[in-house]
């Protein structure tokens, strides 16, 4: 029953085929099985069930019950949950209960769904691997020696190994998309502002983007319409009209323009992940679509613009762990000063501290012209691009990551090599757009590879229609 | 050698909104501490703030009255530092395109009138408070964190401490003139920092060094006189003064070094990216502006063309809001304006003196205060039992109507002439020298008889009447 997808399992429900209890309870039996993938931080078992049985009994008073009623999902552990441990899978946040919830936690509890439990994820969300988790990595459903991907290891792989039936992550660089087309699922990252950022633990900020990651397309639409909203609670939310994203069936690619940025296809290295994106061109190609190679030349800025505001803006945003309010404290500090050091030093990982350095040193005086403001300005020029390309065409299609998921190795020491599997992805945060990445094959090793299909700002519904289309395509 | 003194100031002013500036919570913070506390204003992970744009409106009103130009696109910068009372590790602040730009304020100095003038006006959030437990540690209570704040930055125009200090009260007046704070410095809802540097006539700005901790106007004043003397001192002697922050410690008369120039925190400004830049429309900017009441300057010159009032008077009256709204209220309801100014300027204003706090508390109401008034007038009562009755009202009771209180009081005056005979007849038979003296045309000796009439009556005779019977008696 955990198999089904989420779509499915709604309707089993609403026919009260299956009870909510019945789909938490296989779940549950499916997260015990699968304990080594250490894919969850967290399983709200007892109140899962209570909540699954609340829901039952309403169905069964012919109550009205929301649109995700009974269906248990997962979340990305630096989501906000109301009394339910959110650590950010930092040493910092061990012992961290927040007192209010996420407005996306809020919209699903809204329709009913049942937070199964909190998933595993690199540290503050840092990383591509979910090799910086405090909790420790988690493992590639597909081939248990390989990594999840990130930062959203954690969601995708649960949703892989239906451990749930759909998962929210969130995407700062590629932090859905990347450990989706790993573990081989769907993961959104829709338009920047889209979906409320109230409750999620910042990294980011102006990259933050909430999304799902789902078995299939479909869910994926229906999940993201779900979440997406204004919220006062969220300045820099968008306040215009959302469409809905109900699935075109009929959609075709025929006369549809697909963008292919000719720097990104020189940029693989990999054979696999070569030929598996010729190939599903061509199939688009066959559909009707029109491939257009065109020339991208900011886009090899994108890592380096990334990181440089990405890092400032997360040094600025992880200040507040101090170990004065919440979290973690080191016990043998001598004053003010060394109570911040230790707290500090003891309480973050590497990574954490690494990104940390960097990003202040982006903005100290006399390097913030240099570093901040130039990378500010190229992101100008690199959103500037991107709205050119659409000019030219509906949707840009690159492969997910450069490369399908590599072997777990804790001492890898090379930070800046694993920074490389967000080239494809970063850009569209920089830019601010939407995307998904789609399962389009499996390498020789049967590693799955995912496709990504980047649409303009706002371009949600023409991305899920196209989407779907592939989907079934391929199938 | 003489030196002039260049002083500019950095005055934060706490606005007086109902809620906090990116929070629902209420703008309160003398109460129980942490009361006032949300996830935002606590800095919890993933709290976002939302901007309050009563804020903005206020610092726009503030800027309008300020002589200031509204930006027409303001933005937020987050500056960064660790402190306990700053949940975030950074403050959410204005540095590239603050609310306000350019302005001043006119201010009467011995030379004539002076315009200080305004570099900025910003808009930020305040800090929470620490407190030094007695039991060891430190406390912290963030009900003042996320509190609006505007930070007015003046030119360094001002020249002495007594200038600093004229600017400094016409700024809290008009400040509270508009409504927008309660400018309460013992309570921290205006502070300010001074920057001092000596130069020579003629010649380039000095090093300045800036001076923190002031917690009252007095402190100010102490501080920059200090501070001349201090710089003078040096300069004199050929030494040379470094560019440090200082910080006033008031119960020694002196300031003390806190950090040299090189050793100033990197506050790692950089755009605040949670909050969207605000549009502020000049039509939005225009009804900010008609909300706007008369400013001390223009109510002063009201009082003069419309009540006929000497301009000293009228400024007097108008440097206090409560004052000056005091007497619109007793103008409107008896119209004797030089009589309502003489009595407020005099009685009024010194028993605000006597009670020092920093704001301005009437005890007593215009209807009552201007009743007594026309009692007075209407001759019910003369001038010592009118000053009676108004410390009776002023301390004891401001409800009770006075005609009421001039009964129990018994207070009445005593103008019936037969009365008054007898007790002045009694008078000059027990006192004949100086009945003789009177006759003979000894101004002094009459003083005597008017006081012996009001001893006797205890103050309530009329005193005019009590010379007209003097004249006729004797």
């Amino acid at each position: 029953m955990h198999k089904k997808t989420l779509k499915e399992i709604i309707g089993l429900l609403e026919k009260k085929e299956v009870s909510s209890e019945e789909a938490v309870k296989s779940c549950l039996d499916n997260i015990e099985k699968n304990k080594h993938l250490n894919a969850l931080n967290y399983v709200n078992a007892d109140n899962a069930i209570k909540q699954a049985r609340e829901i039952d009994a309403r169905r069964a008073r012919g109550e009205r019950v929301g649109a995700l009623a009974g269906a248990p999902l997962i979340i990305k552990d630096n989501i906000c949950t109301e009394g339910i441990p959110t650590t950010c899978s930092s040493k910092m946040l061990q012992n961290f209960i927040p007192v209010y919830n996420a407005t996306v936690v809020e919209k699903l509890l809204a329709e009913d769904a049942i937070i199964l439990g909190k998933a595993n994820m690199d540290e503050f969300a840092m990383g591509s691997s979910n090799l910086s988790s405090y909790t420790g990595p988690v493992r590639n459903p597909y081939n248990n020696d390989y990594v999840s991907g990130g930062s959203s290891g954690g969601s995708c792989a649960s949703v892989s190994a239906n451990l749930a039936y759909a998962a929210l992550g969130s995407d700062t660089g590629g932090s859905i998309r990347q450990p989706a087309s790993f573990c081989g699922a769907v993961g959104v990252k829709p338009t920047y502002g889209t979906v409320s950022r109230h409750g999620l633990i910042a990294l980011s900020s102006s990259f933050d983007q909430i999304g799902p990651i789902t078995k299939n397309v479909e869910d994926a639409a229906f999940m993201t319409q779900i979440i997406s909203g204004y919220d006062e609670r969220d300045n820099i939310s968008y306040r215009g009209e959302y469409p809905s994203l109900e699935i075109d069936h009929e959609f075709s690619f025929k006369d549809k323009k697909i963008g292919v940025p000719k720097e990104f296809l020189d940029l693989l290295l990999d054979q696999d992940v070569k030929a598996i994106t010729r190939k599903q061109l061509d199939l688009l190609s066959d559909e009707g679509a029109q491939i257009i190679e065109m020339s991208m030349k900011t886009l090899e800025y994108a890592i380096p613009v990334y990181y440089v505001l990405g890092c400032a803006e997360a040094a600025s945003n992880l200040g507040r762990f101090d170990g004065i309010k919440y979290g973690y404290r080191s016990q043998d500090f001598e004053d003010l000063i060394d109570l911040y050091f230790k707290s500090r030093t003891q309480g973050f990982g590497k990574d954490v501290k690494l990104r940390i350095l960097v990003g202040n040193f982006a903005l100290s005086k006399g390097n913030f012209d240099a570093y901040f403001k130039k990378a500010q300005k190229v992101q100008t020029l690199i959103k500037q691009e991107f709205d050119q390309a659409f000019e030219k065409c509906d949707l840009i299609i690159t492969p997910t990551t450069p490369t399908p998921a590599f072997k777990i190795n804790l001492d890898q020491e090379d930070a800046q090599s694993r920074y490389i599997c967000d080239v494809f992805t970063a850009p569209v945060n920089i830019a601010g757009n939407a995307a998904i990445s789609v399962p389009a094959g499996a390498s020789s090793k049967g590693l799955p590879i995912g496709l990504q299909i980047i649409a303009p700002s706002l371009g949600e519904k023409l991305m899920f229609d196209a989407a779907y289309a592939f989907e079934r395509i391929r199938q | 050698m003489i030196y002039l003194a260049v002083i500019g100031l950095e005055v934060h002013t706490e606005l007086k909104t109902n809620t906090k500036i990116f929070c629902s919570c209420k703008n309160e913070f003398n109460l129980e501490p942490n009361i006032n506390c949300c996830p935002v204003c606590v800095g919890m992970p993933g709290a976002l703030p939302a901007l309050n744009k009563k804020a903005v409106e206020y610092a726009i009103k503030a800027g309008l009255a300020l002589n200031c130009e509204i930006n027409t696109l303001t933005r937020w910068e987050r500056k960064n530092y660790f402190y306990p009372d700053l949940p975030k590790a950074y403050q959410v602040s204005q540095a590239e395109a603050p609310v306000c730009l350019g302005g001043y304020m006119e201010i009467e100095t011995q030379n004539g009138p002076k315009k200080i003038r305004i570099n900025h006006i910003h808009l930020e959030e305040d800090a929470g408070k620490l407190i030094h437990s007695e039991y060891g540690g430190s406390l912290v209570d963030y009900n003042r964190g996320g509190v609006p704040l505007i930070e007015i930055v003046t030119e360094p125009d001002l020249s002495s401490a007594d200038e600093t200090l004229v600017f400094l009260e016409n700024l809290r007046a008009l400040l509270k003139y508009i409504g927008v704070s309660d400018c309460r410095m013992e309570q921290g809802s205006l502070r300010c920092d001074v920057n001092v540097s000596l130069r020579k006539e003629g010649e380039p700005l000095g090093i300045r060094t800036e001076m923190k901790n002031l917690a009252s106007f007095k402190a100010v004043h102490r501080a920059i006189t200090y501070e001349i003397n201090r710089q003078t001192e040096i300069l004199n002697s050929g030494g040379e003064i470094i560019q440090e922050t200082r910080r006033w410690d008031d119960q020694k008369g002196r300031s003390y070094s806190m950090r040299a120039k090189e050793d100033a925190q990197d506050y790692r400004y950089f755009p605040e990216t949670d909050l969207p830049p605000v549009k502020i429309s000049s039509e939005f900017v225009r009804q900010v502006k008609e909300t706007l009441p008369l400013l001390p300057k223009e109510r002063a010159q009201k009082y003069v063309e419309e009540y006929n009032l000497p301009q000293y008077d009228a400024q007097i009256l108008t440097s206090e809001i409560t004052i000056a709204d005091f007497f619109d209220e007793c103008v409107a309801l008896f119209d004797n304006p030089k009589m309502i100014s003489n009595w407020i300027m005099t009685d009024v204003m010194r028993k605000i003196k006597e009670h020092q706090t920093e704001d301005i508390v009437l005890p007593i109401n215009a209807k009552n205060f201007t009743k007594m008034l026309k009692l007075h007038q209407d001759n019910v009562i003369n001038q010592p039992a009118a000053k009676t009755l108004f410390e009776h009202m002023w301390h004891q009771d401001s409800k009770t109507d006075p005609e009421q209180l001039i009964q129990k009081l018994n207070l009445v005056q005593i103008s019936d002439e037969g009365e008054l005979e007898n007790i002045l007849k009694e008078i000059i038979q027990n006192n004949p020298a100086a009945a003789d003296d009177v006759r003979g045309g000894n101004k002094k000796a009459i003083a005597f008889f008017v006081g012996q009439v009001m001893k006797a009556t205890k103050g309530k005779a009329n005193p005019k009447t009590v010379n007209e019977l003097i004249q006729k008696l004797l």
